[in-house]
């Protein structure tokens, strides 16, 4: 099971954000995009799962082109979790995470007892089950952005691609759901997910790539590409990365030293 | 406030039922020539081919013949406004949409008025009001294709607008150059919209229409509900967002010329029954347009027996329906502490 970008320009017709990023996303991994604010994550993203026309290059699910594929059989096979937003009418967190079945059902269905008990053991995974019955716009952004992981989980597809799935939670929460990242690709899903925190890079990624002025910086492992060379590169900030020993093992952490000169 | 605070589905489902079997009993039998209910039952009994009823033939015909096609015409016209007005609403992810947003009103107002204007049989302005309809939809859609690069749901809504402005523009110009004697009543009559000039044959036509349009509404109600969300989360979720969307447009917009063509004019209804039955279910398509459906019918059923019983000359049902509607609407958006927020 395989995603892969190749060369792939992405952006609008009159303005193109990013060219030549060749990705591929594994099951079994995750990958993790790292990039300032700007660099068109995800406008990238967006264009990796065929929601945005491309500008250039080719997407390949499986080795087939993206193209080809009809949206409900791109769906079973790689869910997408936007960034917690607002919704317009006031479904309840089931409901929401309820949509995740959709792909799975006939063009004229609506979910059976199946996709009901899919969608509770998705939330149940999530730990939001208690939250089944609440108003989705009436919940906090970090609830709303385990509801749409839910939503992604309920979708039984084998790659996910998130968009910024910490942005919105607390510092347990951001833990809890880079654990249950963690747990999701022992499982053999595949994600691939942005962040603006490097550390959350070394907690949960085998690899990271790194987008920069419309272009890929570096791909690799997280030890060899996020280098404080690397780090200044992309965020024009001085960065210390060490390491520190946790229990038995030791883990590298990066530490902002100020804006460089 | 919590979800359980909302009233038990196939509860609400019960009481909207009962209120429009009350509403068309009351119906048949108010008017200027009342009809007991014993009357009542009896004609309907024989009618659907059981005993012979032993009553006037005078009131067979009021039930059947008078009464009947306009009850039913009220009840089909209700019906599909309120749905076609509750599938925009979630299509267009907006509360506050309603079956006129695409200019499908003003679009069938034109074809009707040129109708008179050109003094053509009554079915011929139903015609015409129904392509004038689908006519100024399809334009909607054509120029929200030709502009790129927008928010499409936007461009579509714009488009609607503007369109509707100018059809307006044109429904003054032939008030204007109307006959004020024969072709002005005719024509201010239409755009107050009544069920008065409702027979039998009239529904024959209308009545596959308006209920065609909900097949597919209610055959795609999970789509539907998916795409209240981003178009891009949609298909994110493996839904052809484009496509469905179209077919629903159609559907809602074929129940809407099809409304229009036999009753004129009516607002209203389109915008508060769904708001008002998306209090009671929450927003779930699958919910959402049962209810919808009966509280429409309803609605206008009840006003359309006021506006011929409550004085002595008919109250046009367009008057009757903003003046029922709005302080209901208005106390609903003060109370309401969910539906939408």
């Amino acid at each position: 099971m395989k995603l892969e970008a190749q060369k792939l320009a992405y952006g609008y017709p009159e303005r193109r954000v990013g060219h030549d990023v060749t990705l591929e996303l594994n099951a079994g991994e995750v990958l993790c995009l790292l990039g300032p604010n700007g660099s068109g994550k995800t406008t990238l993203f967006k264009t990796f799962l065929g929601l945005l026309p491309r500008q250039g290059g080719q997407v390949l699910l499986d080795g087939s082109e993206l193209d080809i594929l009809q949206r409900d059989e791109i769906a079973r096979r790689v869910s997408y979790v936007p960034q917690a937003h607002g919704a317009f009418f006031p479904y309840s967190v089931r409901e929401v995470v309820l949509m995740g079945r959709t792909a799975h059902l006939g063009l004229f269905a609506a979910p059976s007892a199946r996709d009901h008990a899919a969608a509770l053991d998705a939330m149940r995974r999530m730990g939001i089950a208690d939250l089944a019955d609440a108003t989705y716009t009436r919940i906090s952004g970090g609830e709303r952005q385990l509801v749409l992981i839910a939503r992604a989980l309920a979708q039984e597809a084998r790659m996910m691609v998130m968009d910024e799935p910490t942005a919105n939670l607390d510092f347990g929460n951001q833990v809890r759901v880079l654990e249950r990242i963690r747990a999701l690709v022992a499982d053999g899903i595949g994600v691939l997910l942005s962040t603006h925190d490097p550390d959350h890079a070394f907690l949960c990624a085998d690899r990271v790539a790194m987008l920069h002025d419309g272009g890929l910086l570096a791909c690799g492992e997280p030890e060899a590409v996020m280098t404080p060379a690397q780090l200044q590169r992309l965020y024009g900030v001085e960065v210390v990365v060490t390491e520190v020993a946790v229990g038995q093992g030791r883990r590298r952490v990066c530490l902002p030293l100020g804006v460089s000169p | 406030m919590s979800r359980n605070s909302v009233t038990p589905y196939p509860l609400t489902l019960a009481v909207a039922a009962i209120a429009l079997l009350a509403a068309l009993v009351a119906a048949f039998a108010a008017g200027r020539y009342p009809v007991p209910l014993d009357d009542l039952l009896r004609i309907v009994w024989s009618w659907a081919g059981g005993a012979p009823h032993g009553r006037d033939a005078t009131l067979e015909t009021v039930v059947l013949q008078i009464r009947g096609p306009r009850v039913i015409a009220a009840l089909l016209v209700g019906a599909a406004l309120a749905a076609a007005g509750a599938a925009y609403q979630n299509l267009f992810r907006n509360p506050l949409v309603s079956p006129d947003i695409l200019g499908v009103s003003a679009g069938a107002a034109v074809g009707a008025i040129l109708g008179i204007f050109l003094s053509l049989g009554v079915v011929a302005v139903q015609s015409m009001a129904f392509a004038g309809g689908l006519a100024a939809v399809g334009m909607v859609y054509l120029v929200a294709r030709a502009v790129r690069g927008h928010d499409p749901l936007l461009v579509l809504v714009l488009a609607g607008v503007v369109l509707g402005a100018l059809l307006g523009a044109c429904v003054a110009l032939m008030k204007y150059l109307a006959d004020p004697y024969n072709q002005l009543p005719a024509i201010t009559f239409w755009l107050l919209g009544s069920l008065a000039s409702t027979d039998a044959r009239d529904m024959w036509v209308a009545a596959p229409l308006l209920l065609v349009g909900l097949i597919p509404l209610w055959l795609l109600r999970w789509r539907i509900n998916v795409l209240s969300l981003d178009d891009e989360e949609a298909r994110a979720l493996g839904v052809s967002a484009g496509r469905i969307r179209l077919v629903v447009i159609v559907a809602a917009t074929l129940m809407t010329s099809a409304a229009v063509a036999i009753s004129g004019v009516i607002g209203w209804i389109g915008l508060v029954i769904p708001h008002f039955a998306r209090l009671l279910t929450g927003p779930d398509f699958s919910r959402l347009l049962p209810v919808s459906v009966l509280l429409g019918a309803t609605f206008l059923v009840a006003v359309d027996t006021l506006a011929r019983t409550m004085a002595n000359i008919e109250v046009p049902l367009g008057v009757l329906t903003a003046f029922v509607g709005t302080p209901l609407f208005l106390w609903q958006l003060a109370t309401a502490r969910r539906g939408w927020r």
